[in-house]
């Protein structure tokens, strides 16, 4: 089950969050900050999987965007991956070339897909 | 008020804020707008201002007053109003929220309305965050539209089914006739939502699950079958552009499709059948260039897995697994590494082929693929190849992160235990674990080594040869000091001798151990209880060493103003054995018997088996460990001490030597840990009796679980019984009770007899009383033990008879308890 789906850009900020678990709103921005610290500390050869307290996130890094979904034991990692970059290639199409602003200005219209 | 700003200039004004307060300041400011224009009931500007709310929510502010304004939103009639309305509540309201159920009215009149899009996003955001209530109230409404022709709500309709068949399993059955049909629809959306419903109610109900298994009379397929033909078109069917991804036709669906595949088959011979076939085919068709390819393959291999396969088919998964692992990309290696994992236990042998590509994983720069591959590499070692693997595995050891070393020492413990070729190379693995990560050893290890090293009784001299030398170069590492100080303690003269068989021997003279013993007890880098070892291991090379024992009394006496109280007072008694008790020391300080390996505590045992057999109890732990035995002892000396019995000691030891070891071990037991020294033996051995009662004071279990309440059970006319429970976490099915009885009144109440009985499926014992008087006025009670044996962990309930004489007259009664804690008989 996907517990969460976040894009943050590499210096921290968060452009899109939605949590499908309750998540206190303070334990979120620690949770978010925590999240983008395991994926920045991360090289480009490393694999895309890491297992963080008792569920796994699962980060793909387009340019300065890293979108990250944290999943349970249950999901399938791979078919995961492919989803972010299917949203991503959906973005693309909606936006013409997406780009971070973008997703910044347009938050709740990626809401509601 | 002039018109409130719009969102994108709010993202505008944030983005130029440099700091964090800065940044504070603006979202409090736009706040307080908000909440003006809120109060303003302005319906123009409501809109905006709640997606403005939403993003300040986003960032992490507090957005709570914005609840209700979602509600007004939602109620109106324009769509964008709906929209953002619909959206606040899903991120701003969950269950928590009393706001929540007025919703439902709302959410009720959207399903029915007449566009398809307000439609949609009532049911999203039914499916996202319903409570039960609304779920049961709402579930009609869903189950409608799950039977429209309209694709568009019919997938929105099987997804919020899937969030109410989880808030509220019962509704399950009121979804099961409309899931005929879905899989007859072309649309993949609705097919792919249609399958997640299934996969969701078999999961949940075993009863769906059967359900789903059996063939159905009238409909023409059953579901396995339909499910083979949906994933054999989209294997087969040509290029499809709106399903396809980088080649291949609908990945997701077919992941979904395999993974309902692998709960029908489950367990399950007929399914399992039906489905060989088809995922034979998929494995074997599937393109593996891409990574969606190997997605696919990756599912496809954890259903062959998991369902009752043939054995062809799971030596394709294993092979394709295998196939994974040379793979260059790293996230197809850490697929690969966890799916092995899974099945290492069922296929231990296929596995094992691979054995090398795991081992050569362990080398990888990757956190998370080093981390699988060593459970892995542990989960694969066996007699055979125990020693490649133990190499391999002590170089990781070296190289790896920190955070790896304490499972890995574990682990590599473990492993030896089970598969040592022999005990030198076992001695040895643990010394190269101990000299390489000797700091993140787990605590127990170190008695465990212990117990290893005394019974490899011809590896002595080796052992504390080697440990010798680790510790010379350095002794900052606190495990690998604690082992060999004991060592040296033990097998000093050994050492000295220069005995060894397998090694060269090195000359060491008494004072340079010594010195190194020394050097460990001042360093500030030594912890007290490795401290502790070094002192006991002194004292004990004073009946090994022949000129030296000068140099040890005074090192010995120095301690004995010591600040830290537990070297001060070993250093004492220690004092104390070379003035007053000279005789005893060699008898005392002789060498440890081999010990047996223990599973039960020893106070345990200490309350069994009196009197002699107590040496078995010290035998079983290394004496800086001995706390627990300390409580006892503790009672049985202020039970017994005052008696004036110091003339039969002396004699004691010098008629029997040899057995007088025995007993004097025990002595050391209680010397080291009280103080208080000679008292103890004669009395112990004449009186095992007057030991047992009063140790039965004392929790008799050195496990306890941790505090169960304890009850009162019986109280009338003055009589009080409360009920204390100790239970073991070794033995769980036996409980101890022990009964206090008190007495208010002004009269003492005599010939108390306390009785109790229990249903059938329990066994009771009861011990002897303290006394049979309950002093008046609460001055003294009397205590007794119960002890009873739950084996099926039933309620426990009891009837208890009191019979005594109070005022002069025979009193009576009978009553039962059944306020016993759930935690006394759980």
């Amino acid at each position: 089950m996907i517990k969460f789906f976040l894009m943050v850009n590499k210096q921290g900020q968060t452009r899109l969050s939605r949590y499908y678990e309750h998540v206190e709103i303070n334990k979120r921005t620690m949770l978010e900050a925590e999240v983008i610290k395991n994926c920045l500390s991360r090289s480009k050869d490393e694999c895309s999987f890491i297992e963080y307290k008792d569920f796994k996130l699962v980060y793909r890094q387009y340019a300065a965007l890293f979108i990250v979904v944290g999943i349970d034991q249950t999901e399938n990692e791979m078919a995961v991956y492919e989803l972010i970059h299917n949203f991503v290639e959906v973005l693309d199409k909606y936006f013409s070339r997406v780009s971070e602003l973008d997703v910044s200005f347009s938050v709740s219209e990626i809401h509601c897909y | 008020m002039p018109a409130p700003i719009r969102l994108r200039e709010l993202i505008r004004t944030i983005r130029t804020a440099r700091t964090q307060a800065e940044e504070r300041e603006m979202i409090q400011k736009e706040c307080a707008a908000i909440r003006s224009s809120f109060r303003e009931e302005d319906n123009t500007y409501r809109c905006r201002n709640v997606a403005k709310l939403l993003y300040m929510h986003m960032l992490g502010y507090p957005a709570h007053f914005g609840q209700l304004e979602c509600l007004k939103l939602i109620a109106s009639q324009k769509f964008t109003d709906k929209r953002i309305g619909y959206l606040g509540a899903m991120l701003l309201l969950d269950e928590r929220q009393d706001v929540h159920l007025l919703m439902t009215n709302c959410i009720k009149n959207d399903l029915n309305h007449s566009t398809q899009y307000v439609q949609g996003l009532a049911l999203c955001t039914l499916g996202c965050m319903g409570s039960s209530e609304m779920c049961r109230d709402l579930a009609g409404e869903v189950e409608k539209l799950l039977k429209t022709s309209n694709s568009y709500l019919r997938k929105k309709a099987a997804l919020c089914a899937v969030h109410v068949i989880r808030k509220v399993p019962e509704l399950m059955e009121m979804f099961l006739p409309a899931t005929k049909n879905l899989l007859n629809e072309k649309n993949h959306g609705v097919l792919h939502t249609s399958v997640v419903l299934l996969t969701e109610m078999c999961e949940r109900s075993p009863d769906m699950l059967a359900h789903f298994r059996k063939v159905r009379q009238l409909s023409s397929s059953q579901l396995v079958p339909q499910l083979v033909r949906i994933l054999k078109n989209l294997i087969m069917s040509g290029y499809s552009p709106e399903h396809d991804v980088s080649g291949i036709s609908d990945p997701f669906l077919q992941v979904r499709i395999l993974r309902l595949l692998r709960i029908l088959g489950r367990n399950d011979d007929d399914s399992s059948e039906a489905m060989n076939d088809i995922l034979a085919q998929v494995a074997t068709n599937t393109e593996t260039s891409k990574n969606v390819g190997n997605a696919i393959l990756y599912e496809t291999v954890l259903t062959i897995m998991d369902i009752k396969s043939e054995s062809g088919l799971r030596v394709l998964a294993i092979n394709i697994l295998g196939r994974f692992l040379l793979n260059n990309d790293k996230n197809i290696r850490y697929v690969a590494l966890t799916s092995l994992l899974k099945t290492v236990q069922t296929d231990h042998n296929a596995v094992q082929r691979h054995r090398s590509t795991i081992v050569d994983c362990l080398k990888d720069l990757d956190v998370s693929i080093k981390r699988r591959a060593m459970e892995l590499s542990f989960a694969l070692v066996n007699g055979n190849n125990v020693r490649g693997m133990m190499k391999e595995l002590l170089y990781f050891l070296d190289s790896c992160e920190p955070e790896f070393k304490a499972d890995c020492a574990s682990g590599i413990f473990l492993a030896a235990e089970k598969y040592a070729p022999s005990k030198r190379w076992h001695i040895d693995t643990i010394m190269r674990v101990l000299t390489t990560a000797g700091s993140y050893v787990r605590d127990d290890a170190v008695p465990n080594l212990i117990q290893l090293i005394t019974n490899s009784v011809e590896m002595h001299a080796y052992t504390v040869q080697r440990l010798y030398k680790a510790i010379l170069g350095d002794y900052s590492q606190q495990p690998l000091v604690q082992v060999a100080s004991w060592c040296i303690g033990e097998y000093g003269d050994l050492l000295v001798s220069g005995q060894c068989e397998e090694e060269e021997p090195m000359q060491v003279t008494e004072d340079e151990v010594l010195d190194i013993l020394e050097s460990v007890l001042i360093s500030n880098m030594s912890a007290s209880v490795t401290r502790g070892y070094a002192l006991t291991a002194i004292m004990k090379l004073s009946t090994r060493f022949t000129c030296t024992v000068n140099r040890i009394k005074k090192v010995v006496s120095i301690y004995g103003s010591s600040i830290d109280v537990e070297l001060q007072q070993r250093a004492v008694e220690y004092n104390a054995l070379f003035k007053k008790y000279d005789h005893m020391r060699p008898a005392l300080l002789e060498r440890m018997p081999v010990m047996e390996k223990v599973t039960t505590n020893g106070p345990a045992e200490i309350v069994q088996t009196n009197g002699e057999t107590e040496t078995a109890v010290l035998e079983t732990k290394p004496p800086p460990s001995g706390v627990q035995p300390a409580n006892q002892a503790n009672d049985l000396l202020d039970l017994l001490g005052g008696s004036d019995i110091t003339p039969v000691i002396p004699t004691a030891p010098t008629t029997k030597p040899a057995a007088a070891g025995g007993e004097l071990l025990d002595l050391l037991g209680d010397l080291n840990l009280t103080g208080s020294p000679v008292s103890a033996p004669a009395p112990q051995i004449a009186q095992p009796p007057f030991l047992l009662d009063g140790l039965t004071t004392q929790p008799l279990f050195n496990d306890i679980a941790a505090g169960i309440p304890s009850i009162t059970a019986y109280n009338k006319n003055g009589l009080k019984i409360d009920f204390t429970f100790e239970r073991s976490n070794t033995n769980p099915s036996v409980t101890v009770i022990t009964i206090q009885a008190s007495n208010s009144t002004e009269l003492d109440m005599t010939d108390f007899v306390f009785q109790a009985a229990v249903p059938k499926t329990f066994q009771l014992q009861l011990l002897s009383p303290s006394s049979s008087v309950i002093p008046a006025f609460n001055s003294g009670t009397i205590t007794q033990v119960i002890k009873v044996l739950n084996p099926q962990k039933q309620q426990l309930r009891m009837r208890i008879k009191l019979t005594y004489n109070h005022k002069g007259s025979a009193m009576q009664d009978l009553a039962e308890v059944n306020n016993f804690p759930p935690q006394s008989w759980q």
